[in-house]
């Protein structure tokens, strides 16, 4: 899982690896300070005349000050590469790892986007990646900090009076186990803490969303006993973590007090020699500051664990993206272009997960001809999406085949595939941009030269072309009332038309490929029925060649189509013209009596 | 401390400058401090505790060590006897230090863990009184990013940066006393060494906040233009955008990254630059001190410079941390700012003084059980009335409630300047069915979101069987009406928990006579635990259909005399559409209803159907009147035919 997500470091691998090493250099000078200290107290500033009298010796400070200086100097060095080498490691790994996510969703099928939300996605590209982008930084400067402190400070005690310097390791010892105790213990605490603080924000949500229920039932009074209920058990679940934590202050606390003390009296014996060994006062200065280097950076080591746990989360979910194979690729040799707009079903079973024993679509077996209308009908769940969505491989079926143009669609290119069968999804979106960038969505690629320029004739003749479009799809009556026609600007999400013009813009957006099979999948649903009405006389009269299929809730969306398939349960209950499944089916012909005849259907319509 | 989420530093769309810092610091400080003044008190008082024990009396036990115990021993003057007296009293001074560290430590969690709480749920109970308005003209994304990103904010500042600026100081404070009292003439050098430092810092950190800021644009960029693709992604897909899609990510991305790096950077050399100032620092005043000692200037001795030089180190650190924490606090200055004005959010008002009381009928005598008077009474009796007292004349009048509504030439818009309803007339007797067809945006979900009172109007009247709407108790109108949304929201937790919403104090059958009312019974007893199913997200486990005849449940339960039925749209399919209709038109018998409907078969058997067009009423009466008038009602209704 970390090498997978290391992987990305790509480029930056020079300064990933710069960084520690200049973190070394700094924390080396930060370990000789000590010593020039040392000597500077040792021998400046309480050097004694041969009375034995402090006098101090002016020279040897100024001699010691200067290589302290230059020890600054280097440290600073050290220090400032550290920053610069780390903040480019870490934000660079950011940015491949962002890049590497979005590059990798891109190549997702929508199996694989069906396995995340939204949400999910926006927050792996964005928080999660910031929040391993300062464990990185932290790893980089910090974690090899504490260590080479650590180990660096042990060896100088150690050289000073490895009797003393003993005490030290002792301490460090016992403060390493207390401290991974409280750790270990707190860690579980807030594992187990973490998931009610998201349910806690998630019933948030859950308000914010159904606001008008709550107002409604009047039940703010219900809705905050609720929320004082679980914010008071956030508050008693947090503190009891938390208050583990405090144990760490005062077990450093002890152990380094302990440790200055105990060296104080023993340093204090040596140096008045009762135990015959000789050390001087520097010596005592210098112990007792790297006394303070090692405890510390095992403090700081067992913060940086707890912060890396922390992000543990993060890495794991960003890895899930990594990890996800799309499961629909481009053939080996594909082929480049698509004959006609003729669709074949040849036995197909589609689940939507592998293992899954139901199948979602069974045993379907069409066949349409280039140029037909069909319309297709049928109850939510009837899986008429997912049949449509198989033709331009969307999906991949699981038994049998899905044939375009007489060959089986997992042999074309996708690209090809995709502009030759235009889909009008669903749950469709809009892009924040004006109305033209949006219709150029559907304009196709360059295949050579695809990085020039486009002339102004060429501009000319797409806008022409999307024009064109959104007459087709009675979309040019709304734009041109517009202020700025079709240089308007639409917010995100399309929020500023209304969902019968974002209808009409989606259709025609579809339409500026020019597709060999046009797929709208109950894409007029907010449409009124007159204009629908209009939309596809303006299909049957103006693209006569594009098959086109048109799924439908309103019976007058499909009763003219050429053909029309009844959707059961995954299954086909019915093809065939409007008379023949008047007659003929039942599913139908219910629809149709309930629809029609006083029983018909506003929706939403009026919109002209 | 760790807080709860390793959430992002920064939240989305933070502008890092905020405006009046010092006004939202003094009333965060209120909000924060006035409640638990006796904590933060206590919190001071350990913090001046622990730095006089620990750092002032830990660095002075080096210099009486040094200083007047090893060179009295050695003189004789003192004896070991001695120096292990002021061993065991400097360790006394440092248990009591470690304790009210620890005490500190303590009360700090309950401080950080009590404010968050307190805001939480501060935000969220001022929250649920703030009109519908305001959750029309606010991102539930933004809103949602006040419990999290700014309270993460908030947390860390009272968490970590307060009682670090409050220790650094203290310790600043007190260590700079020690220096003056050692050496007045070396605390001018300490002075200016800090003087550059603080100098050193501030340049660097102005350029580290001008690439923040470029870092927040582009974070906020970068961000806009994922969340915008990721929810579009199958339409990327079905477009073959990809490529473009990487492309314009790049672009954003290398933005995000250079910013970001360059902020990373200058944010980084600080620290160091600043340590080795610190060394720079002591060399100078070894070299100054030690002169003077050597020469007997200011009557310095050279175990006072020890000591001295060791504070000097001891007062680099919390300088340091006072600018490092400056940067976080202006944070949550700009996250305070925030929720600030979700707290100071208008709350809906409510002048209403008219209640609804139990009631019941008191029959006059020899009516014959037709002249009735009504009377409150503690009772659940079924039969509800206004209680409505008269201010001019100190009476109290009680009418029963029977679902009478008259509009009265309502005008309404969501904003003063464009009104989207206009002349709005009609009235509903009780029981009578009312239907409201027309197209988007023509304002059918308006009008019934104005009976209710989730908007007030701009002018008109609105009178609930006689009584102007705005004299009723807000809570008390919604009481008596039943609404089923169009879009169905339902809550986590079970089906029986979710049907009781409508009536809190039902008892399980009650539910499930609410749940076969509307034909919610046959399902709900198919799902794995039945009644005790857990729904989550949403209901996110249930079909359109079966979430919309729960929330007809919900709404039968309530049992109200007035009913608003907003149509689902969406596509349901025939079958359950017909036992939604079905549910709908048990529930409706014997109220007042309005409907909001999209099909024709809801719509024939109205009392009255109201066609609207751009918010007016264009054309009104019952199926055959409309058809007949030939109007616009008669396009919509054959519509579906001319379409076919």
């Amino acid at each position: 899982m970390i090498r997978r997500l290391l992987s990305y470091v790509k480029e930056y691998k020079k300064e990933s690896i710069l960084t520690p090493l200049s973190m070394i250099i700094e924390v080396a000078m930060e370990m000789v300070v000590p010593m020039l200290m040392a000597s500077l107290v040792n021998d400046g500033i309480n050097a004694r005349n041969e009375a034995g009298e402090v006098v101090g010796d002016m020279q040897h400070i100024i001699l010691i000050g200067v290589f302290m200086i230059v020890a600054a100097l280097i440290g600073l060095a050290g220090g400032i590469m550290g920053g610069v080498f780390g903040a480019k490691a870490s934000t660079g790994f950011a940015k491949n790892l962002r890049k590497g996510m979005f590059d990798r969703i891109q190549t997702f099928s929508f199996k694989n986007i069906d396995k995340f939300s939204t949400a999910g996605l926006v927050t792996r590209l964005t928080t999660d990646v910031n929040n391993v982008q300062n464990a990185y930084q932290m790893i980089l400067r910090m974690c090899m900090r504490s260590p080479m402190t650590f180990v660096i400070a042990l060896v100088m005690s150690f050289t000073i009076k490895p009797s003393l310097a003993l005490i030290y390791l002792i301490a460090v010892i016992i403060l390493g186990c207390i401290l991974a105790f409280i750790i270990s213990k707190a860690m579980k605490a807030f594992e187990q803490a973490f998931p009610k603080y998201d349910e806690l924000n998630a019933s948030v949500q859950e308000n914010v969303n159904a606001i008008r229920v709550v107002k409604a039932y009047v039940r703010e009074d219900h809705e905050k006993k609720k929320f004082k209920t679980a914010s008071n058990n956030i508050y008693k679940i947090f503190s009891a973590a938390e208050k583990l934590t405090t144990f760490n202050g005062p077990a450093m606390s002890i152990t380094v007090y302990t440790c200055i003390l105990l060296i104080s009296w023993l340093g204090a014996k040596m140096i008045i020699n009762t135990f015959e060994v000789d050390l001087n006062l520097g010596d005592l200065t210098a112990l007792l500051s790297y006394c303070m280097s090692i405890l510390m950076s095992l403090m700081m080591f067992s913060m940086i664990f707890i912060m890396l746990t922390m992000s543990a989360a993060s890495v794991r979910r960003i890895n899930e993206v990594l990890a996800e194979e799309p499961d629909i690729v481009n053939p080996e040799n594909p082929i480049m272009e698509v004959k006609d707009g003729s669709i074949v079903f040849k036995n197909v079973n589609f689940r939507y997960n592998k293992d899954g024993k139901e199948n979602v679509l069974s045993n379907i077996n069409i066949n349409i001809e280039s140029g037909e209308t069909i319309g297709i009908i049928g109850g939510t769940g009837s899986a008429k999406s997912t049949l449509v969505n198989l033709i331009s491989r969307l999906y991949d079926v699981n038994d049998g085949a899905v044939l375009v143009g007489g060959k089986d669609v997992r042999e074309y290119d996708l690209e090809v595939l995709r502009d030759e069968v235009s889909v009008v999804l669903q749950k469709n979106v809009l892009f924040s941009g004006t109305i033209m960038d949006n219709l150029r969505w559907g304009v196709r690629k360059k295949k050579d030269g695809a990085n020039q320029p486009e002339t102004p004739q060429e501009k000319a003749e797409i806008e022409a072309e999307c024009i064109r479009a959104c007459k087709l799809a009675c979309a040019d009556e709304f734009i041109e009332r517009m202020p700025d026609k079709y240089e308007t600007y639409i917010e995100q999400g399309g929020t500023n038309v209304s969902g019968g013009q974002k209808q009409r813009l989606c259709i025609a957006r579809a339409l500026v490929k020019k597709p060999k099979i046009l797929i709208l999948d109950d894409s007029t649903s907010a449409v009124d029925t007159a204009t629908d009405a209009k939309i596809r006389k303006a299909f049957a009269e103006e693209i006569p060649g594009t098959t086109k299929l048109i799924i439908a809730q309103r019976i007058s969306s499909v009763m003219n189509a050429d053909r029309i398939i009844v959707m059961e349960d995954g299954k086909i209950n019915g093809f065939g013209t409007h008379d023949e499944l008047l007659k003929s089916n039942e599913i139908y012909r219910d629809v149709y009596e309930s629809q029609t005849g006083g029983n018909g259907d506003f929706d939403e319509g009026g919109e002209h | 401390m760790p807080g709860p989420m390793g959430r992002g530093p920064m939240p989305r769309g933070m502008k890092p400058t905020v405006k009046n810092p010092g006004k939202i610091l003094k009333r965060l400080i209120k909000y924060m401090v006035l409640d638990n003044l006796a904590l933060w008190i206590c919190v001071c008082a350990c913090i001046g505790i622990t730095v006089f024990c620990m750092t002032v009396k830990g660095t002075l036990f080096t210099r009486q060590l040094l200083d007047v115990y090893i060179p009295g021993i050695q003189a004789g003057t003192k004896t070991f006897q001695d120096l292990a007296n002021e061993i065991f009293v400097t360790a006394s001074f440092i248990l009591v230090g470690i304790i009210s560290s620890f005490v500190q430590a303590r009360i700090m969690v309950r401080i950080t863990q009590g404010f968050q709480r307190k805001l939480r749920d501060d935000m969220f109970e001022h929250m649920e009184s703030l009109p519908i308005k305001y959750f029309d003209t606010h991102s539930h994304g933004d809103i949602m990013s006040l419990y999290t990103n700014d309270v993460d904010t908030m947390r860390q500042m009272v968490s970590q940066s307060i009682p670090q600026f409050l220790n650094s100081i203290i310790t600043i404070v007190s260590v700079s006393i020690s220096m003056i009292i050692l050496s007045p003439l070396l605390m001018i050098v300490s002075v200016v060494m800090i003087a550059i430092m603080l100098i050193t810092t501030k340049k660097i950190s102005g350029k580290s906040g001008k690439y923040f800021v470029k870092q927040q644009k582009a974070v906020g960029a970068l961000n806009g233009f994922v969340e915008e693709m990721m929810s579009g992604q199958k339409v990327v897909k079905v477009f073959c955008h990809e490529d473009k899609n990487i492309e314009d990510f790049d672009k954003l991305n290398n933005e995000l990254f250079d910013s970001a790096n360059n902020a990373n950077r200058f944010a980084n050399i600080i620290m160091p630059i600043n340590a080795q100032l610190g060394n720079v620092s002591y060399v100078v005043l070894a070299i100054v001190g030690g002169m003077m000692a050597i020469n007997g200037v200011g009557g310095l001795e050279l175990g006072a410079l020890i000591s001295y030089l060791t504070f000097n180190r001891q007062l680099n650190m919390p300088i340091n941390q006072i600018s490092m924490q400056v940067n976080s606090i202006i944070m949550a200055l700009a996250g305070g700012d925030r929720i600030f004005q979700l707290m100071d959010e208008k709350p809906e008002t409510d002048e209403g003084y008219v209640t609804l009381v139990n009631a019941k009928k008191v029959y006059k005598p020899g009516s014959e059980n037709k002249e009735y008077t009504i009377e409150e009474t503690d009772e659940r009796t079924g039969v509800w009335a206004w209680k409505h007292y008269h201010k001019a004349d100190g009476t109290t009048t009680y009418k029963e409630l029977q679902g009478d509504v008259v509009f009265d030439d309502v005008d309404f818009g969501y904003t003063e300047e464009k009104m989207v309803l206009h002349d709005i007339k009609l009235f509903a007797t009780p029981g009578q069915k009312i239907a409201f067809v027309g197209s988007t945006g023509a304002g059918k979900t308006t009008i019934t979101n104005l009976i209710n009172r989730f908007y007030d109007i701009q002018d008109g009247k609105i009178r609930y069987d006689g009584i102007n709407v705005n004299k009723i108790k807000k809570a008390d109108l919604r009481h008596s009406l039943g609404i089923v949304l169009q879009e169905t929201h339902l809550f986590t937790g079970t089906v029986m928990e979710n049907i009781r919403y409508g009536k809190l104090d039902a008892t399980d059958d009650e539910v499930k006579a609410a749940a076969k009312l509307a034909n919610a019974d046959s399902f709900i007893r198919r799902l794995p635990d039945g009644y005790n199913t857990m729904l989550t997200g949403d209901g996110a486990n249930l079909s359109q259909g079966q979430r919309q005849l729960l929330a007809i449940a919900r709404a039968a339960i309530a049992d109200p005399p007035v009913l608003i039925l907003d149509e689902a749209t969406s596509s349901i399919d025939t079958r359950t559409e017909k036992l939604v209709q079905e549910g709908m038109d048990k529930l409706m018998k014997g109220r007042t209803t309005f409907v909001i409907a999209h099909r024709l078969s809801t719509v024939k058997n109205s009392d009255c159907i109201m066609v609207l067009e751009q918010g007016r009423i264009i054309e009104r009466g019952t199926h055959d009147q409309l058809i007949e008038e030939k109007g616009k009602y008669y396009q919509l209704y054959t519509g579906n035919q001319i379409a076919g």
